[in-house]
């Protein structure tokens, strides 16, 4: 047998397209076969990143309309009006399977990606959240993950000069092979200024501008490099992203230029596929067509093939359609900033990405002697890519959370255990998921920009609006652990969780960006994961009355080691109208009345407790009430509104005794507590029932804040108050008995710890967990 | 046993884009300065090794080029002997 | 009139909207000036603001103080101008050899963005006289790149000619030597900031430009900017704010 007779698999399965996309490909070309060049432009843009094909038709079921919304889901970034001739424009983007590869690079280029959605519109990009999750931070390959992805972060938001003001930093078995690195950007423009991403007027020209095209990112499509290919030839092997934050600025302040002059008439950057992406996006979106030339296009080497320049995913590159007329200005501005920009193409009526090789001439029709070597409908690539119908199958054993009311039939091992309540509370906040962050967000730039007013740490993050009274509002939360048990509710929660983080500091959510985050989806139980988690987002939108203005969906989370829990990962942008109104979490003054909101109800699945002290297999997770959810916010903004709010805090991971430990520690002030009518004490103080808040007001204020939460009708109930060098919480139950009875009516041991102990294990707890002390 | 003196330089691998070496070139007008280009940045590490002989010596720097001081995914580097080698014997090598 | 104030924009610099955000409240009148230019413009004053100048790619400020405005710079603090430096700036004064020393890569290999506090050493300087010597200035510091070092025969010169003017401090208002977490870089001799030999060009690492209001958590800042536009004015002969204010 020679080696011509050995099999090889057809290209097309090697590029990573299946038989049956072959043929919707072909039908998309009328009938007949796509060419290599072709067929690599296929293969990425039908990828599921670049074409959402297995979630498609989920999205579909968001609700996306609002008040304000000025861009929606399909544009680069949400962007909704806040008054003053501004708007707001954010969105969250992963970029998980690069930084397991390379972490520094993966996040850097992570941060770049998202920036360039931001400022692509017309808006400065004013704030980035970092959300990471790893496995165990005991592991040596999740520390040596972490430490690169918080030094890649770092390294390209502190040099492009952006804060970094936020973000979560999630420890979880389940993403041991597969850590996810989902990033936030926010950003403001004027209103007139909003720049879309579309190509159109026939007779326009395409200029690139920005970085220079090499082989960054070309992964799978590598086995199309031509035949001289060998494993001893370096420089044609696929090649890891590098990301240039320098570059970026400048490509920053050339493209705000750009727009504020009006000499752009569409805009869009690279990123995920490419030129054929921009172009074909571009194309599709305005209608028309885009003839491209190969020779145009600026090379950072020599030898480059033309599937190369056509999918690179070199960073840093910006598309833009442009009246010829003015291409000599745009020229100035680009040379100015010092990045090369080039006419690679011209838009034109067919409706075709058209690529050609032999150069353009001055009008951008192609040159004597140029050939066609590629035509594909934009549509093809883009809006009329492949959808496929996915088949979801719950599992066999469906957890469902208890209905309201239901007698608590939880694992108690508080009492009978005689498990002190304090030693509980230090073990939790020195816990790697809830101890401070400060170790690692200490090495983010989180004031450049002069406009943070309350950085990453406490709660939201809180944005000024420099020229008026408001401010912004941001978030971003995931509740994966209730996820892995039940997708709908772990999205709803996430949803529930992100917008009342925003609500309590007195600003209105305005609308929610997601990043879908789940399994291989052509696995019926993960793709039942991924309808559910969508089902959860929406219902909780709606119940909240809030957009949701666009994301990312980032599937094939999963390896030989396992797949990792469904995480929807929510953020929030919210507007509070007048900053002086602004809340904050930690306690004020010493004699304030503490004030429970909401219900505690049964269920300690997927809190931290249960991770620390383990339940039953037959616990469940808490209820959600989304009505209620909804309630508790309206109150919180009503109350802070009216001036009877000192600080408001709500109850999340750790549960109860942990928000007041927070608190207590932010505010450096104690507090005595008083909890009746507490049936578990598990659940009464580390149950992470949701819709609830600890709220503190001034004495003279706290009737009028308990009747408030009543006329909204939710259960409120002042606990204690504020003052003191230690956190005291004494859990009483209505009718003694048994072991309580004994404990003169307590059904658990007093919680009582200096705050000194709980700020000590708060302040060390990740960094003894990651290793980074000493 | 004798010592060997090697330098590792790591530079980053032809392809890559290298952001440090593209800033030094662009800002070379300012200095008045033409006729210089493809500048890659990278970063050298000089090391002395014990070893029976030099490959043995050169062995060791290499595992330590590609495990510590070079990453490479994105790097590549090359193994230079300097000067400064010395000869040491040992008791323990039962050399006279 | 309010005092003309140059700010010096290269590329990568960021902080020079904050700057000129923060010159305005301090009531002057902030100057772009593109590092292309050969002209300050007629400015009394000159701010190398903070940011990544060039990424700070091969040496924090070392690319950037070649560009063309930092001969006009050079030339302009040679005669006797005010030039102030922060953070970025500050390194590149440091590499143009406008201010004694170097700043090195932080201690403990980490960028460090948190508050800190620093002191004034001297008040008698046009960056410190609206200062109280010692009292404690809270600002944030972002850096990667701020420990400062000279070699000890140069330090002992420093002090000697008082040329420090600013050092960390702690929470007791003790010099932070490195070491100490009130210490963000492992600067030498707990040094955030310096002066020349003739009083008129200095450099620290910590932005007062971002400690200048009290919604973002400090107005510490202020009196830095205020010193500088109050000698900026005097020196171009002008009505000073505070002494418009008074009037």
């Amino acid at each position: 047998m020679t080696v011509a007779d050995v099999p090889v698999e057809p290209l097309h399965r090697r590029l990573g397209v299946t038989d049956d996309e072959l043929q919707a490909i072909r039908d998309r070309l009328g009938g007949r076969d796509p060419n290599d060049l072709e067929l690599a432009m296929f293969s990425v843009m039908w990828s599921e990143h670049c074409s959402y094909k297995s979630s498609r038709a989920l999205l579909r079921t968001l609700p996306t309309e609002g008040a304000g919304v000025v861009a929606g889901p399909g544009e680069n970034a949400g962007v909704i009006s806040i008054g003053d001739g501004l708007a707001v424009a954010f969105k969250i983007e992963s970029h998980n399977h690069p930084s397991a590869v390379e972490p520094y690079q993966g996040a850097a280029t992570g941060v770049g990606g998202i920036l360039r959605d931001i400022f692509t519109m017309g808006a400065r990009p004013i704030a980035v959240l970092d959300a990471l999750r790893f496995g165990d931070p005991a592991d040596a390959r999740t520390r040596h993950l972490v430490d690169g992805v918080v030094r890649g972060v770092g390294g390209y938001g502190n040099c492009v000069g952006v804060p970094t003001v936020g973000g979560e930093l999630v420890f979880d078995p389940s993403y041991a092979g597969n850590p996810l690195v989902n990033v936030m950007a926010i950003g403001l423009l004027r209103e007139g200024l909003l720049t879309l991403a579309s190509a159109p007027g026939p007779g326009n020209l395409v200029v690139l501008y920005g970085s220079a095209t090499g082989r960054d990112g070309i992964g799978g499509a590598s086995v199309l490099a031509s035949a001289t290919f060998t494993d001893d030839d370096p420089s044609k092997r696929p090649s890891v992203q590098v990301g240039d934050p320098f570059a970026e600025k400048l490509l920053i302040e050339a493209s705000l230029e750009l727009i504020e002059r009006g000499l752009v008439e569409g805009l869009q950057d690279l990123g995920a596929g490419g030129i054929t992406c921009a172009t074909s996006e571009t194309a599709d979106r305005a209608g028309t067509g885009i003839l491209v030339d190969l020779d145009a296009i600026p090379r950072r080497e020599p030898g480059l093939e033309p599937f190369e320049v056509m999918i690179s995913e070199s960073q840093e590159r910006m598309c833009a359609a442009v009246r010829p007329d003015q291409w000599p200005a745009i020229l100035e501005v680009c040379q100015r900033w010092g990045l090369p920009a080039a006419i690679i193409g011209r838009v034109t009526d067919d409706g075709d990405i058209t690529v050609v090789a032999g150069g353009l001439d001055a009008d951008g029709r192609p040159a004597e002697g140029s050939r066609e070597i590629a035509r594909i409908p934009a549509r093809a690539l883009t809006s009329d890519a492949i959808v496929h119908a996915r088949v979801a199958t719950p599992p066999a054993h469906r957890r469902g959370a208890p209905a309201p009311g239901a007698p608590a039939a939880v694992s108690d091992r508080l009492p009978e255990r005689g498990m002190d309540p304090g030693a509980v509370l230090l073990a939790l906040l020195g816990s790697a998921n809830l101890s401070s962050r400060r170790a690692v967000y200490r090495q983010y730039d989180s004031t450049v920009g002069a406009d943070t007013v309350a950085g990453p740490g406490r709660g939201a993050a809180v944005l000024r609006v420099r020229g008026t009274r408001k401010a912004l509002v941001a978030t971003t939360d995931g509740n994966q652990a209730v996820g892995a048990i039940d997708p709908w509710l772990g999205a709803a929660l996430s949803v529930a969780e992100a917008t009342r983080n925003v609500s309590i500091t007195g600003a209105r959510p305005l609308g929610v960006t997601n990043c879908l985050n789940y399994g291989d989806p052509t696995r019926p139980d993960a793709y039942w994961q991924l309808s559910e988690g969508v089902r959860g987002l929406a219902d909780a939108c709606r119940a909240l009355g809030l957009p949701v203005t666009g994301g990312n969906v980032s599937l094939y989370n999963e390896s030989s080691g396992g797949r990792i829990a469904p995480t929807p990962e929510i953020g929030v942008v919210g507007l509070l109208d007048d900053i002086s109104t602004l809340t904050e979490p930690a306690f004020a003054q010493t004699g304030d009345t503490i004030v429970l909101v909401g219900d505690a109800t049964p269920g300690l699945a997927g809190s931290a407790y249960a991770a620390l002290a383990g339940v039953t297999t037959e616990d469940d997770p808490p209820d959600l009430d989304l009505a209620r959810e909804a309630a508790v916010q309206v109150f919180i903004r009503e109350a802070i509104e009216r001036g009877l709010v000192a600080s408001a805090q709500d109850v999340s991971g750790g549960g109860l005794a942990v928000a007041l430990a927070e608190c207590a520690i932010w505010g450096e002030l104690g507090a005595t507590i008083r909890l009746a009518h507490v049936a578990s004490p598990a659940v009464g103080l580390f149950g992470e029932s949701p819709s609830r808040l600890v709220v503190t007001a001034r004495p003279a204020h706290a009737a009028a804040l308990v009747l408030l939460a009543r006329q909204n009708g939710l259960p409120v109930e002042p606990i204690g108050s504020v003052g003191g060098d230690r956190l005291v919480i004494e859990a009483t139950a209505a009718a003694a008995i048994g072991a309580a009875e004994d404990r003169g009516g307590r059904v658990a041991d007093t919680l009582e710890v200096p705050l000194r102990d709980l700020q000590h294990a708060w302040e060390h707890g990740l960094a003894r967990s990651l290793g980074w002390e000493g | 046993m004798t010592s060997f003196r090697f330098a590792v330089n790591v530079t980053p691998k032809p392809g890559i884009l290298d952001p440090q070496g593209r800033a030094v070139e662009g800002s070379l007008g300012h200095l008045g300065i033409t006729g210089v280009s493809a500048v890659r940045v990278g970063r050298r590490v000089e090391l002395t090794v014990d070893a029976v002989d030099e490959a043995a010596a050169r062995a060791v720097v290499d595992q330590l080029a590609r495990e510590l001081l070079s990453n490479p995914l994105i790097e590549a580097y090359d193994i230079e002997p300097i000067g400064g080698a010395s000869s040491t014997t040992s008791a323990l090598a039962g050399e006279g | 009139m309010p005092v003309r104030i140059g700010v010096v924009v290269f590329p990568g610099s960021n902080c020079d909207r904050d700057t000129i955000h923060a010159l305005d409240l301090a009531g002057a009148e902030p100057v772009v000036l593109w590092h292309e230019q050969a002209s300050l413009e007629g400015v009394a004053a000159v701010i190398l603001p903070g940011g990544f100048a060039y990424g700070d790619y091969l040496r924090a400020g070392v690319i950037a103080r070649f560009s063309p405005i930092m001969r006009a710079v050079a030339a302009f603090a040679g005669d006797g101008g005010l030039v102030l430096g922060i953070c970025n700036g500050f390194q590149v004064l440091a590499e143009a050899g406008l201010v004694p020393g170097a700043l090195l890569r932080n201690q403990s290999l980490r960028f460090a963005g948190r508050e800190v506090a620093i002191a004034a050493e001297r008040v008698d300087t046009a960056f410190t006289h609206a200062l109280e010597v010692r009292r404690p200035l809270r600002m944030p510091v972002a850096h990667g790149e701020g420990c400062y070092y000279a070699d000890e025969a140069a330090l002992d010169a420093l002090e000697r000619a008082r040329q420090v003017i600013f050092r960390y401090v702690d929470a007791t208002g003790m010099d932070a030597q490195p070491g100490n977490p009130a210490n963000p870089n492992g600067s030498l001799r707990a040094i955030a900031g310096v002066i020349n030999a003739t009083g008129n060009v200095a450099g620290l690492m910590p932005h007062p430009e971002r400690a200048a209001e009290a919604i973002l958590g400090s107005e510490d800042g202020m009196g830095i900017l205020r010193s500088l536009v109050e000698s900026a004015a005097r020196a171009a002969g002008q009505t000073s704010p505070l002494e418009a204010a008074a009037r």
